[in-house]
């Protein structure tokens, strides 16, 4: 005959107060806004806003830089790469590259972010 | 022949993918956006459709070929405003689940007055948006047909007020993604062979120290009366009337302003110095081809007004209204940020092709400079430079391509404006939608008759610089700022999205002065942008009370990703 062994079913809340043990699963703390929630979610948004601003100021830099260069440097008109003046090429051609490798290293890096949180949040 | 037959092609095809579309278009809902099934790759070529106007088909060639390589910072920026987008808006907005801005706007700060403020500036940057798209049908037929401007300007209005009203958003998607292919190669292929016709002619120097010349006999035909300065006497043959007389046969113009009425036509000599119309600046070809070379004839300070530039378009292209609402299309925030990657490839391998255009037209179309109709340089290159059958239909190909551009466009904002007109003013119905596409069309072709004058990449410029300075403090503080309130939403987006509209139209008025004024008008955002955030943020600070009680929640929905289950995407 098997044995049948009584278990006390209470939610982790419950477990919780009644243990003054450490709070819930992250996920709950979330969900219910919690202080110990509201840390978490700064810190998600804080991260993806460092890495958006981070990417942002070496796109500024790179691309927003170029007026100035042409302006201080006026002889980077003149120099020749493959027969089109260095000015043409920069802007009408290697920016575009540029553009789609910042964002899939933002892409990558974003969702890195989010992967890391999932983890963090999912914790039993 | 061949490039009227291709426009009809081209114009038939999107109004019978467009009538695909009604027959699943049932509901109010399919109508505005189509149904979430869409994958990236469908996606980002609608997104690259949509976005492809006659600023980047027509606008962009017709700017480099008259002012030189700092007008590469307007395909740049509409590229680069997509970086912009992916880093600070896309993942968030799809997760936030609002269609349209005016959405967001009520549903991030619960507030209706928010929402209204929105709505207008939606109306006002799309409607400004699809000036120059109407300046793209008026030229473009002009050049084809030789009809007059406003020819174009009604028929294309009609035609795509028509699809709009008709096909709503579905419709609208198979359209656009069919729409990039199309303009992508019809960009290409004819660059590709102008190319291999100047490297068979010897490649030419481009960067010349002379100012341009008529290389062979040139007839020039003026469709509208012109006037234009002469540097050096020349002798042409002459039918029409010039400088107040009516001529027929050899006149000699010296030095100084000359004007020509409508229908004349002037041959002149091989080797003649090309007359430059009053309004665009002359310039040897060393200093157009150099950075800060003709434009700076016409603005005081080129380097604020570049900067000025740059800042409207990365910034703009956020709160361009037809854009977002293709965001919505994507099943969750990680494929919006997909597809947006896809865009900025896709825009990539459109934006090279344009300046080929603008730099051999300064060759062979140089007669552009003395009809002052410098934006139809894509349209008239092909068939001067390669003649015969292969002329034709490389003509044909850019002429389709140019449709292709204002008939998706305009057919984007115009589902934007008319779901605006229809949400907001009226009840929101199919039956209010159709209403709203006929009147934001009506709107459009009138305003549109009027702005044959200014540059067509100049038009989308602005309308970059009024969403810069309204919605993208909207999106960006709603988005990554708690401290935000209604009222200072309110207040931003209301001074910065004012002010810019002020100075775009005091300008196009011609009331702007001269100088630093002038200069501070033409190209408001480096201003109008900082005012609309400080603005924001003093007024939230001052009305902090008013954070949005279940901010976290919109947080959460905003930030987290879905599968956490944390969100509730945010319903009309």
């Amino acid at each position: 005959m098997t044995e049948v062994r009584r278990v006390a079913v209470m939610s982790p809340q419950t477990e919780a107060a009644r243990h003054g043990r450490a709070p819930a699963r992250p996920l709950t703390e979330l969900r219910e806004q919690t202080a110990v929630g509201e840390v978490l979610i700064l810190t998600l948004m804080r991260a993806q806003l460092r890495l958006a601003v981070s990417l942002l100021v070496v796109f500024g830099c790179l691309l927003g830089g170029m007026p100035l260069l042409f302006a201080l440097v006026p002889s980077v008109a003149s120099v020749e790469v493959g027969g089109m003046p260095l000015p043409w090429l920069l802007l009408g051609v290697a920016s575009f590259p540029v553009l789609v490798i910042l964002a899939v290293v933002y892409v990558r890096q974003a969702e890195g972010n989010e992967r890391d949180f999932i983890e963090l949040v999912e914790r039993p | 022949m061949i490039p009227v037959v291709a426009v009809v092609l081209v114009t038939v095809a999107t109004i019978l993918i467009g009538a695909y579309g009604v027959r699943v278009a049932r509901t109010t809902s399919d109508f505005f956006v189509a149904s979430r099934a869409v994958p990236p790759l469908w996606n980002a070529s609608a997104i690259s459709g949509e976005y492809l106007s006659a600023a980047s088909f027509l606008g962009v060639a017709g700017l480099v070929l008259k002012y030189g390589v700092d007008m590469l910072w307007y395909p740049v920026g509409y590229a680069a405003g997509y970086l912009v987008l992916l880093v600070l808006v896309a993942a968030p907005l799809r997760r936030f689940g609002a269609y349209t801005i005016p959405d967001f706007a009520e549903g991030r700060l619960d507030s209706i007055a928010v929402r209204r403020v929105a709505t207008a500036f939606v109306l006002v940057i799309g409607w400004f948006y699809l000036l120059p798209q109407m300046k793209g049908a008026g030229v473009t037929l002009s050049v084809l047909l030789g009809t007059p401007y406003w020819v174009g300007v009604v028929v294309v209005g009609t035609v795509v007020t028509a699809n709009v009203a008709l096909g709503g958003m579905r419709g609208i998607t198979f359209v656009q993604a069919f729409q990039y292919w199309v303009k992508l190669t019809a960009i290409s292929v004819p660059a590709i062979v102008l190319l291999m016709h100047y490297q068979a002619d010897g490649r030419p120097d481009l960067v010349t120290p002379e100012a341009p010349v008529f290389a062979r006999t040139t007839e020039v035909d003026f469709d509208v009366g012109t006037t234009f300065d002469v540097d050096e006497t020349v002798t042409v043959d002459a039918s029409g009337t010039v400088d107040g007389l009516d001529v027929d046969g050899s006149v000699t113009l010296e030095p100084g302003r000359h004007d020509v009425a409508k229908d004349a036509t002037l041959v002149f000599p091989a080797g003649a110095p090309v007359p430059h119309d009053v309004d665009i600046p002359r310039a040897t070809s060393v200093a157009w081809a150099r950075p800060f070379g003709p434009i700076g004839a016409l603005q005081e300070h080129p380097l604020f007004s570049t900067y000025s530039l740059i800042l409207a378009t990365f910034l703009g292209t956020m709160g361009l209204p037809h854009i977002l609402v293709r965001f919505y299309t994507n099943p969750d925030g990680r494929a919006a940020r997909h597809t947006t990657v896809i865009v900025l490839l896709f825009m990539g391998g459109f934006y090279v092709f344009p300046a080929v255009y603008g730099a051999l037209g300064r060759l062979y179309t140089p007669d552009l400079y003395l009809t002052g109709a410098t934006d139809a340089v894509v349209l008239v290159l092909p068939t001067r430079v390669v003649g015969g059958l292969l002329g034709e239909l490389v003509a044909g190909l850019v002429a389709a391509g140019a449709f292709a551009a204002f008939l998706s466009t305009a057919s984007g904002l115009l589902i934007s404006v008319a779901g605006s007109l229809s949400q907001d003013l009226l009840r929101g119905t199919v039956a209010d939608f159709r209403k709203g596409a006929v009147v934001a069309g009506a709107v459009a072709v009138l305003l549109g008759l009027g702005v044959s004058r200014f540059d067509i990449s100049l038009l989308v410029g602005w309308a970059f610089a009024i969403a810069a300075s309204s919605f993208c403090p909207l999106l960006v503080l709603g988005i990554w700022w708690r401290g935000l309130t209604a009222p200072g939403a309110l207040a931003g987006t209301l001074v910065g999205g004012t002010a810019a509209s002020g100075a775009i139209l005091l300008t196009m008025g011609g009331y702007g002065g001269s100088g630093w004024p002038e200069t501070l008008l033409a190209q408001p955002a480096a201003w109008s942008v900082p005012l609309a955030f400080l603005t924001m943020v003093v007024v939230s600070h001052l009305t902090a009370h008013r954070v949005p009680a279940d901010l976290g929640s919109k947080l959460l929905t905003l930030h987290t990703p879905e599968r956490l289950g944390l969100g509730r995407a945010w319903r009309a």
